[in-house]
């Protein structure tokens, strides 16, 4: 089963690496023209970079929502304390295409230009469950008595949060920022909504991917972006089963 | 300084903003505009003249309701399939896997990482009249010509979503099957139970609400899909979530765009409320 998984994703990059532009059997040859083609590709680059840029202001925002929100929920008793955690959660059971059309028709009527920034915008509201979940996890796990007897002990919140709290949940805090980041950094659905002139690399790929000539130099970006996305994966993953 | 009363509208006023911003407010933007009449730009002030019109015209056209049905049952399908195969993953990781549990864990979030596009592509090229699977057996001698039939159908989007599915499912019910308490299984193991017995009264059971959050965890993004079937489906695979981007790019309808995109969301949001009903999903989550 873990092989048929596999399988696939090989292919691509045994594609990246074919000296043609179909996957023909037998394969034509190695060559590394299509990652030399994609160095030199100003437009391909500058979509990875936005990429880049979008996912780290909506991993930020969503890390530092979700922790707000699981902070809030679990540490007081108060009115709304059911509707932020529903509320907190509720973008997930939202088809991306619905929570797309919705934002584009805000931004429109406001006359917000789209742009990078709204990209982040809706970014923002579906990563947010996710951070929302990774530290509820978290922080259930740790002794509110920490907390109190910072305060007891004369420190303000923002203090205790930030010598007590924060360093407690470190790794995952890092964990969920890393989650975020790869839940933006591939999305293309609301993107596609939200973009204006200057595309994410998701929203690049799908509009060339008519382009059958363009085919093997977007794959061998996309597997070189692919590399990268594992890596942080398997960080977030060591840094979640190391607390 | 902050009082815990200050401390508590410092955290949760933020995010009650930003949701309320850039949630709540789009879609109710989006249920407004779906009651408009006449196409036109939008602003806060006028035009405001509300009527069913657009959702006269959604009821009134069979060819896009059978479309929603169309894209229910293939959400439907996915999901369960989905489930279902992500299903024996999940149990060897939590019961056979034993020391080597993290590294299959890891193997499994691989592909869950690959980005979702690269992993549609990868069917797109595979499934191609030139693509690997044909020129594969061509090359092997099984066939002369390619296959015509297996891109740009409906069991090319459903293959490919499932496929795509399939390590994001096995997650969820993997932290279900290691919830589940050990001393119940060999509790029914003393009092006689057989491995089958075993399997369909205790552990299906007692992670069967992390099968149905998993199950809707796919449905959702199935049922709103756009971008799969416009790569590998086709004309012949389009969905319901293809008829709402047109009205918001070629056609240029926004009012009636946002009611298909309302019943979307009532759809949805129904499946929602059933699946509460079955099972507690806040347990689940929690």
């Amino acid at each position: 089963m873990l092989v048929l998984l596999y399988l696939p994703i090989v292919l691509l990059a045994v594609f990246s690496l074919n000296n043609g532009t179909t996957l023909t059997f037998p394969l034509k040859g190695f060559t590394l023209t299509w990652y030399q083609a994609m160095v030199g590709d100003q437009a391909l680059l500058g979509a990875a970079r936005n990429s880049l840029v979008v996912a780290t202001a909506a991993a930020t925002a969503a890390t530092a929502l979700g922790f707000a929100v699981s902070q809030a929920v679990l540490r007081f008793r108060f009115t709304g304390r059911r509707l932020l955690l529903g509320l907190a959660g509720a973008p997930l059971v939202v088809p991306f295409v619905v929570l797309g059309v919705a934002l584009f028709l805000l931004f429109t009527a406001l006359g917000i230009p789209r742009s990078l920034l709204t990209i982040a915008a809706g970014h923002s509201v579906v990563a947010l469950p996710y951070a929302t979940l990774i530290l509820l996890a978290r922080m259930v796990g740790l002794d509110p008595a920490l907390e109190e007897a910072a305060m007891d002990l004369g420190a303000t919140y923002p203090v205790t949060l930030r010598r007590v709290i924060i360093p407690l949940l470190g790794p995952s805090l890092l964990s969920a920022w890393l989650t975020c980041f790869i839940v933006s950094f591939d999305e293309v659905a609301l993107a596609n909504f939200l973009a204006g002139g200057d595309p994410t690399f998701p929203v690049f790929l799908y509009g060339q991917l008519r382009f059958a000539q363009r085919l093997p130099v977007l794959i061998a970006m996309a597997v070189v972006l692919m590399i990268g996305t594992i890596i942080l994966t398997l960080i977030a993953n060591r840094l979640r089963s190391r607390d | 300084m902050l009082g815990r009363r200050g401390s508590l509208r410092f955290l949760a006023a933020p995010p009650f903003v930003w949701l309320t911003l850039l949630f709540i407010l789009p879609l109710l933007m989006a249920i407004a505009i779906s009651f408009r009449p006449h196409v036109g730009p939008i602003s806060f002030v006028t035009g405001w003249d509300l009527s069913l019109l657009q959702y006269k015209k959604v009821v009134d056209s069979p060819s896009w309701l059978r479309l929603l049905g169309i894209s229910i049952g293939m959400a439907f399908v996915i999901a369960a399939v989905a489930t279902v195969l992500a299903f024996p993953i999940a149990y060897f990781l939590a019961f056979r896997a034993r020391a080597r549990a993290p590294i299959f864990l890891v193997l499994l979030l691989v592909p869950s990482a690959t980005s979702f596009l690269l992993r549609v592509m990868a069917w797109k090229l595979l499934l191609g009249s030139n693509g690997a699977i044909n020129s594969f057996l061509i090359w092997i001698g099984l066939i002369r010509e390619p296959i015509g039939l297996l891109l740009y159908s409906q069991a090319a989007v459903i293959i490919t979503l499932i496929y795509v599915w399939i390590p994001f499912a096995a997650l969820p019910i993997y932290a279900a099957l290691q919830r589940i308490d050990r001393s119940h299984l060999e509790a029914a193991a003393d009092l006689g139970s057989g491995p089958w017995t075993r399997f369909y009264r205790v552990t299906v059971p007692l992670s069967f609400p992390g099968l149905v959050a998993t199950f809707v965890m796919v449905f959702i993004p199935t049922i709103g899909e756009y971008v799969t079937p416009v790569l590998v489906g086709g004309t012949k695979g389009i969905m319901y979530g293809n008829l709402i981007q047109d009205f918001f790019t070629r056609a240029g309808n926004w009012p009636l765009g946002s009611a298909l995109a309302v019943v979307m969301l009532g759809v949805t949001l129904l499946l929602v409320v059933v699946a509460l009903r079955i099972v507690d999903l806040r347990r689940v989550v929690a």
